[in-house]
């Protein structure tokens, strides 16, 4: 067993876990937050996407031990407690970019990423060619692509 | 996955003198390759060496005429650098085209050359640009650094700190990639520095990355698409799959090789 520290959603967190544990499996099983969703488990379908450092990584090909001291924000940790949904969130709602909401979670981690590195005028190219690492089996990508230029645009405005 | 123990050196002898002592131990360095293959149990390392908490093998900095990039840099720094869009931007197209935006995040570039994938980018980037393998014991050129199919000239307590580039006057990357993975079903590297020619190819050699000696020697005589109009390369040696038959591997190879010197050249 290995002990593992980090900060989580702006919460220090510590666990004792097999060195095999991925980071996805640290934040479901040992600290319950079931947001961040195993899809494919192999890199590919970006539904246990979390931002590491604020940069979105593939939680299910991290080890826990790997992120020591890091700082992880989830998709429980996009807004604040209590408070009105992440403007991306609110874009998600507001424009029905999910039908089962499996790859919601990594899909909005995904796209704040993407407006972090891209800002917040982002044309439909752009955001089809970023979320090349997200797969949703359902939407058609339509409605993901309309919220995320929406919610792109809210962030903007410092909502 | 099978059980491991881990070990995070903080310098590179500490971590070849592990690799030394350890049987099967392996280097981790993004773990984008290393952590699937575990978890097929294709892979069962018994001791992992972490690199990540060694300082000075990452970063990217112009030496002369050549670009060096630690072994530690991500794909997403090599992407974005200011230097190597200014001096290289071949390479900094290609590390673009990697995987998708959360691997980018991850995944260096001394991983992908170390375990040189078939069909990974940076090996045809090393051979395309000539570039030199900078390891804890040695200076490797990348013509004798490619053995084979996941296979180098690393002997196994070897360590990649840097890779070096020298700067072309021009250089393209055209890679095909498959639809599902994004590796590359073929890449094309080209590149001209002076009077030497490089035309290196990924994703279609049975034994990986190649040179494509016929390509540069028309385009010694004159660095334009012109000079490969009609010229083949032979299926004999290619790979095929569920992805693409030898002959189409072949015949992607004179496409994109020319679309890449077209790019190099616009």
């Amino acid at each position: 067993m290995t002990a593992v520290a980090m900060t989580v959603n702006g919460k220090a967190v510590t666990g004792d876990v097999d060195p095999r544990t991925l980071l996805v499996q640290f934040l479901r099983e040992h600290l319950r937050l079931t947001g961040t969703h195993v899809g494919c488990d192999t890199s590919q379908c970006g539904a246990c996407v979390v931002h590491i450092d604020g940069k979105a990584v593939k939680s299910c090909t991290t080890f826990a031990w790997q992120v020591q001291g890091a700082n992880i924000t989830t998709i429980e940790g996009l807004a604040a407690p209590n408070g009105p949904l992440h403007p991306m969130q609110e874009a998600f709602r507001e424009h029905h970019a999910l039908q089962c909401g499996y790859c919601t979670p990594g899909m909005i981690m995904a796209a704040v990423d993407i407006v972090q590195r891209k800002g917040n005028d982002l044309d439909e190219k752009t955001i089809r060619h970023e979320l090349e690492g997200n797969i949703c089996r359902c939407t058609g990508y339509h409605n993901i692509v309309k919220a995320i230029a929406a919610g792109a645009k809210t962030m903007g405005k410092g909502a | 996955m099978y059980e491991f123990k881990f070990h995070r050196p903080t310098t590179v002898r500490q971590a070849a003198g592990l690799l030394a002592r350890q049987e099967e131990a392996k280097l981790l360095a993004g773990g984008h390759t290393l952590i699937p293959t575990m978890k097929l149990r294709l892979a069962g390392p018994k001791h992992i060496v972490d690199l990540s908490q060694i300082e000075g093998i990452s970063g990217i900095e112009m030496k002369g005429r050549s670009l060096v990039i630690g072994a530690l840099t991500r794909h997403f720094e090599v992407a974005t650098s200011p230097t190597v869009k200014e001096n290289i931007p071949a390479l900094a197209e290609l590390a673009g085209l990697i995987g998708d935006p959360a691997v980018r995040h991850r995944g260096t570039i001394g991983g992908s050359v170390a375990n040189n994938d078939p069909n990974a980018d940076y090996p045809a980037a090393c051979l395309g640009l000539g570039a030199t393998i900078i390891t804890n014991k040695r200076r490797i050129a990348a013509d004798d650094f490619f053995k084979g199919l996941f296979d180098t000239a690393l002997e196994p307590d070897e360590i990649i700190v840097r890779v070096q580039f020298p700067k072309p006057n021009k250089a393209a990357y055209v890679k095909f990639p498959n639809p599902a993975s994004r590796f590359a079903l073929v890449g094309v590297f080209v590149s001209k520095r002076g009077s030497e020619i490089r035309v290196a190819v990924t994703g279609a050699g049975a034994s990986g990355v190649f040179r494509v000696t016929s390509f540069e020697d028309a385009l010694k005589k004159r660095f334009g698409v012109k000079s490969l109009e009609g010229m083949t390369v032979p299926a004999d040696g290619m790979s095929g799959d569920i992805h693409g038959s030898a002959e189409y591997r072949a015949h992607l190879i004179g496409v994109l090789a020319r679309r890449a010197v077209a790019a190099a050249t616009a």
